[in-house]
């Protein structure tokens, strides 16, 4: 029985039939593939965002969604262990979507599950689906994902979207453009990795100049909490904001995403220029989780 | 030399020897190894000088055997630890401890957010490095390296 985790969980193949699935489900998002079933939305921690996508996928295939939306409400808040909470589940649906604060709590879960588990986001750790909707993103606009360059923008160290884009990524024949504050530098284990699959990538400080050749500018946050000296946060919050005029020499093919909510790090000027692209991304997650959820059920 | 250290911890007739465990972790591998709910007897010694480890513990366990992977899991806090294997008061076998591929319920995970610091669930971690012994959850994927590894208390 196979789980959605962590982005690694999954192999090219299984992420190339999601992907094609997910064309499928947006064509035509009205096949009922999840007629008779249930799936649980177990939200341990809030994210309307996020469940509000799943839900809608869900009904979309025409299955029935039970769960929470919040554990304070829930015999979690009285003292239910995960476990017990899982394996009373795993008797009423056919799949779990969860989110957690914990990290490795979907690991767990999938351990001890007997029905699917997918990862909705387990605290700063894994957020496959997230990955799975970038992917589709890449793929939708850019008609391809080999011999891509993409840009990656913003707090490299810490930011979980960027990592699991990589790691998906590099199952294809990608280069990479690193722009982050060298205290936000992508971590030495990522470059390992493309090394190993002899992939380029380049790192730079500088955002404008530095996006040019890229077919996509995958744009981060940077947190204020990543820095003792808040005079740096500062300083740093303006050098990695992306306004239009930095996009004239860009290539005409490329798009912007953002994983959402930003704060600043896009400038309102660029949301009207074509190349935003990160508005449609998120709608793209329902395709995305659409195509996920068959995918592990096998239909 | 050898005189002198017959004094300090009685020989046994049959049983294990497990020597150079740094004097530090004497405790830990007790601990480990499950000893305080061992009956049988045990001697041990801490404080000893040692050449290779400047002071070390020794623990005699007579008429007790350990298969490998029992054994191994005292390679996190003992990895330079001897075992001598005694029949009939005689070294019959002489043996090492290997890190395994996977620890299990031994270290903590030093990462506080992780499930396995909050809910009762064994840990469980894979091995990246064992020269610096770096270790990968298996739960929340974060790295537990030499520097923060902690030894969980209570372990059966
Ligand atoms: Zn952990």
């Amino acid at each position: 029985m196979k789980s959605l985790v962590s982005i690694t969980d999954f192999s090219k193949q299984d992420i190339l039939s999601v992907l094609e699935h997910a064309a499928n489900f947006e064509k035509d998002s009205r096949q009922r593939l999840l007629q008779g079933k249930v799936v649980a939305t177990l939200f341990f921690e809030p994210s309307t965002r996020t469940r509000l996508s799943f839900e809608t996928a869900i009904n979309r295939l025409g299955g029935r969604v039970i769960g929470f939306s919040d554990a304070n409400n829930t015999s979690m808040a009285k003292g239910e262990t995960l476990k017990d909470t899982i394996m009373m589940v795993a008797n009423y649906a056919d799949l779990i979507v969860m989110r957690h604060p914990l990290e490795g709590a979907a690991r767990y879960a999938s351990e001890i599950s007997r029905i699917p588990i997918i990862n909705a986001g387990d605290g700063a750790n894994q957020h496959p689906t997230q990955t799975l909707l970038d992917l589709y993103s890449i793929k939708k606009t850019q008609g391809k994902l080999d011999d891509l360059n993409i840009a990656m923008v913003g707090d490299l160290k810490y930011g979980r979207t960027v990592h699991s884009l990589l790691q998906a990524m590099s199952l294809f024949r990608t280069s990479f453009t690193f722009i982050a504050p060298p205290e936000l530098a992508m971590p030495g284990e990522y470059k390992n990795l493309l090394a190993k699959k002899k992939l380029q990538y380049s790192e730079h400080l500088d955002l404008e100049g530095s996006i040019n050749d890229a077919d996509i500018i995958y744009m981060t946050r940077v947190q204020r909490e990543r820095f003792l000296d808040p005079m740096e946060y500062e300083k740093v919050k303006q050098l990695y904001v992306l306004r239009n005029s930095m996009l004239s020499n860009t290539r005409p093919n490329v798009k912007i995403l953002h994983p959402l909510p930003r704060v600043n790090e896009i400038n309102i000027d660029v949301d009207s220029n074509p190349k935003a692209y990160y508005f449609q991304q998120a709608g793209n997650g329902v395709f995305a989780r659409m195509a996920a959820i068959c995918h592990l059920l096998n239909l | 030399m050898k005189e002198e250290k017959q004094l300090k911890v009685s020989a046994i007739k049959n049983g294990t020897v497990i020597d150079h465990i740094p004097a530090s972790n004497l405790f830990k591998v007790i601990e480990i190894l499950a000893l305080s709910h061992c009956k049988n007897q045990i001697t041990f010694g801490n404080n000893l000088e040692s050449k290779k480890l400047g002071s070390k513990a020794i623990i005699k366990i007579a008429d007790r055997f350990f298969a490998d992977d029992e054994v191994n899991r005292i390679a996190l806090v003992a990895p330079q630890a001897k075992l001598n294997i005694i029949k009939n008061y005689n070294v019959i076998e002489k043996r090492t401890v290997e890190i395994p591929d996977e620890i299990h319920s031994i270290a903590k995970c030093m990462n506080p957010m992780c499930v396995t610091n909050h809910q009762a669930i064994p840990t469980k971690f894979k091995v990246i490095s064992r020269q610096e012994v770096t270790l990968q959850c298996a739960y929340c994927e974060k790295i537990t390296d030499q520097e923060r590894l902690v030894i969980l208390s209570g372990i059966r």
